[in-house]
This record gives C-alpha cells, structure tokens and sequence, in this order.
C-alpha cells in the first residue's frame, strides 16, 4: 500500500469539518465538566455526611469503570428505563460526567491545599460559607489546580473518538466512514493523528502560559 | 456538646457591671484532654488583658472560643451581656445556631499569629472584602474606612500591594486594619509578634499601643513578650494547665507573683528573654 498524496487532499475537507465536531465534543463536554466537577467537589465538603459518602462513591465508581461502557450504558440501557437520547446529548452527559469526577479530585487538591489560616480568617471577618469559598477559597485553590484541569482539557480531546461508538460524527467516526466507503484507512488515520497532534501540543504550551498568567494576575508571584 | 443543665445560666446579663466579655464555667476538651477547665473570666468595657503562661495551657484556646472558631463543651460565655455561645430559645438557653452565631461574632475581631491576609487581594481589597459584603458598606464607603485604617497603621504607601510584597509586621498591620474595618467592641490578639523577625516587632506593638491610647476597645492579648504585657495591659492572667492560677495588675503579677508556679513560669522566660 502506498500513500496516495491526491486521496488525502481529497478526504481532508471531511477531515477538517469534522475536526469542527471534536472540538465542539470536547468544548462541551470539558464545559460540563469543569462546572460539574467543582459541585462533585465542594458537595464532598459539606458537614452532612450521608451526601458527602454518596458523592465519593459515585465518583469512585465513575472513576473505577471505562469511559467506553459509560457511554454505551447512557446511549443504549437509557432508552430501555424510557430515557431515549441523541448520540450528542448521551455523550455529552456521559464525557462530561466521567471527566467531572476526575476534575473533582483535582479540585480536592486544590481546595485541600488553602491553608486553613484563611477559613479561620474568613470566619473572624464573618464572612458566610458561600462568600468564604467564592471570594477567598476557590480564587486559591485554582493556580494549584490550574495543572490537573490543563491535563485533563487534552485529555477529554483526546477520548472524544470514543463517541464514535455510538455515531457522534467526529473525527475518528469521520475516518472511519472514509476507511469503508473507499478500503483506504493510511491517509484518514494518519491524518486523524496528525491533526490530533497538532492541536494538542499548542494546547499544552498554552495551558502553561495560562497558569503562570492567572499566578501573576492574582498577585500570587513574589 | 453534652447533657449540661443550661438553666443554671442566665439568658443575658443584666446590671451596673455587665463586663463586656464573660467566660461562665467554660470547658474545652478534645476527647479526654481537657485544655479549659471550668474556666471564669470577665473582661470589662476598655479593658486590655493580657494572657500570658506555658505553651498547652489553654491560653490560645480562650481567644479561639470567643472567635468562635471553637466550640466549647461547657458553661456558656457572653459578650456585651448576650450570650454568645449559646441563645435564648423557649426560655432557656440552647446552643447557639450560625445565624445567631453571625450575628453575635460580629462584636469580635481577630488577628493571628500568622496574619492570614489574603494573598490574592491587595492590602486595600484585604480591608475591604468584609466591610463590603458583610456590613452592606457601599464600596466608597468601604475604600474610605479601609484607607483611614491603613492610614492609622502607617501603610498609607502600601495600599495596593499583595501581601506576598510586604514585610512579616507589615502584613500584621494590614491584618489589624482589615480586623478594625469591622468595627468590634472585643478585640483578640493571638501571638501576633511571635512570627515577625525581631526588628520589626516594634512596628505591631507600637500599633496595639495606639490602640489601647485612643480607643476604648476592650482587648484580649495572648503573647510570650512579658515587657509589651507589663507596659500595656491593664490586667495580666497567668494561665496553668488549662486555669488562671494568678491574674492581678501588671506591676503586681510581675513584681511580685504569688503563686511557685508563677514565679517558675516568670524566672524561666525572663532567663530565656
């Protein structure tokens, strides 16, 4: 077999459209997360402990099983419970639910890392919870986060191909549909990975200049 | 919190002389270590007190509870003739919920060991976040108070730095300011001078001199350094094993203490100082 250059120029206005859906994918489905995850997060915080045992149960269950077999379970057992969703919406709900419960931890580690002087502080001040964490906390909690969270946004870019399984027409299910409609799979998957990379590897030098930007704009570098 | 019959306290205190802090039989313990034992201690309107005595004899701990950043176990204290603890329910007293306890924590102020600023505010922001969302304070209003308090503590030049650019004492002025911009009647300072280098200390403690000057704020100081507490307070409590085994004026409870174990604690620091 040999790379055909004309096959490649040909399928890679196909590529690039669906180039389109996989940042989207991940676009929302990191956006679920980051939101979800910080609720996962501060809900394993509060004094009511049967709430605080439940949420880190489901986030260890979510955690402890593939991503893959969440997405068939929101895709294919809803509809038999009556619940009957779009290949998007199923695997929005289950992307952005698997990457909130790792965003949890991350922000676990963040919101743990606040020395506990600044609750003290808060407290003294009388400040209320929800002040506490959304003026004080949570503003701190994020540069040390900043890392965990920036792994996991290519992360979740990478595993969008998963939602090909059930017919979200990104990339890789773009790839394949050209494999079968023409029995040529170099060029589209070759294509699929350099494209994949080409958008990683920016992403990650970014998140880095991000993070020493958000340091320096709360005043946090000596 | 345990079966302790509440009715034995009253519900508010009533009088003449209503001191503007009063510790009633309070206990403290973490399971069998008990930190404050039966503890009664009245601090007046205007009244500095200093607490002094051996580190583990419960003497952080007593600022900790007014702060209520700790719950007691017993007894019931009062602030300005209300408890503080605890609140009147059905008569009696009852522990005191997070409402009533916001409502009651507002009186007091606290500055700590380790400044506790807020690093990703500037000082400026430090002194303004709890007038502002707390007192309701328009942020005109909260800027003027929180320049006027900086202005007091000598940091009219830093009002827009991050702690992270400030000095150890420097920190510990902005740390008052942002206490003062709340406007307690009780103040609490807990070893504020124990983290600063030597040579900066003069800078707090010529602050807390000012205040004791031109204020009538009523203050509770914890500190090792027995010179300030000598100069400034107008009472001084010796703390042992979780009581007050000597209080008395300055000149007398340093001059000449009563108590062996007063006299231990004075020669061994004095020796070391």
């Amino acid at each position: 077999m040999q790379w055909r250059w004309d096959f490649m120029w040909e399928v890679l206005p196909r590529l690039i459209v669906a180039t389109g859906n996989t940042l989207l994918a991940a676009g929302i489905g990191y956006g679920i997360a980051v939101v979800l995850g910080l609720v996962l997060a501060l809900a394993q915080r509060t004094p009511f402990k049967p709430l605080t045992m439940m949420v880190r149960e489901v986030v260890e269950f979510i955690r402890s099983t593939p991503l893959v077999l969440q997405i068939f379970f929101v895709f294919y057992v809803g509809p038999q419970f009556g619940i009957r969703l779009a290949p998007w919406t199923a695997g929005m709900i289950a992307i952005g639910l698997h990457y909130a419960s790792y965003l949890s931890e991350v922000y676990r580690g963040g919101l743990e890392s606040v020395p506990k002087g600044q609750w003290e502080a808060a407290t003294a001040l009388n400040l209320s919870t929800a002040r506490t964490y959304s003026r004080i906390i949570i503003p701190q909690a994020l540069p040390p986060s900043l890392a965990g969270m920036g792994n996991y946004l290519v992360g979740i870019f990478k595993d969008t191909p998963m939602l090909s399984v059930i017919g979200v027409a990104e990339l890789m299910h773009t790839a394949n549909a050209i494999g079968s409609e023409s029995y040529r799979f170099l060029e589209p998957y070759t294509m699929v990975g350099a494209i994949f990379l080409a958008i990683s590897l920016p992403t990650a030098a970014l998140i880095r200049s991000f993070e020493a930007w958000v340091r320096k704009k709360l005043g946090m570098t000596r | 919190m345990t079966d302790e019959d509440l009715s034995q306290y009253p519900l508010s205190l009533t009088g003449d002389d209503v001191p503007m802090v009063r510790f009633m039989r309070v206990t403290k313990s973490y399971g069998e270590l008990v930190v404050l034992d039966s503890l009664d201690l009245d601090v007046a309107e205007g009244e500095m007190v200093a607490v002094i005595g051996p580190s583990g004899s419960g003497k952080t701990t007593v600022l900790r509870m007014l702060m209520t950043l700790e719950r007691i176990n017993r007894g019931v204290i009062y602030v300005d003739g209300q408890p503080l603890t605890h609140m009147a329910q059905n008569g009696s007293l009852a522990p005191a919920n997070e409402r009533y306890l916001r409502k009651m924590r507002a009186n007091i102020g606290m500055c700590f060991q380790h400044f506790n600023l807020f690093p990703h505010m500037t000082a400026l922001q430090n002194c303004m976040e709890a007038p502002i969302h707390v007192l309701g304070l328009s942020r005109d209003e909260a800027r003027e108070r929180a320049l006027e308090l900086l202005g007091l503590v000598g940091l009219d030049d830093k009002v827009d730095q991050h702690p992270a650019r400030l000095s150890g004492g420097q920190q510990q002025r902005v740390a008052i300011a942002r206490a003062l911009a709340m406007r307690p009647k009780v103040m609490l300072f807990d070893e504020v001078t124990s983290a600063l280098d030597p040579e900066v200390i003069g800078e707090v403690t010529s602050v807390i001199r000012k205040l004791v000057s031109e204020y009538n704020l009523t203050m509770l100081m914890v500190t090792h350094q027995m010179g300030f507490a000598k100069e400034i307070s107008d009472r001084v409590c010796f703390f042992f094993d979780g009581k007050i085994e000597e209080q008395g004026p300055p000149d007398q409870l340093f001059g000449n203490p009563e108590r062996d174990r007063t006299q231990q604690f004075l020669s061994a620091v004095l020796e070391a100082g």
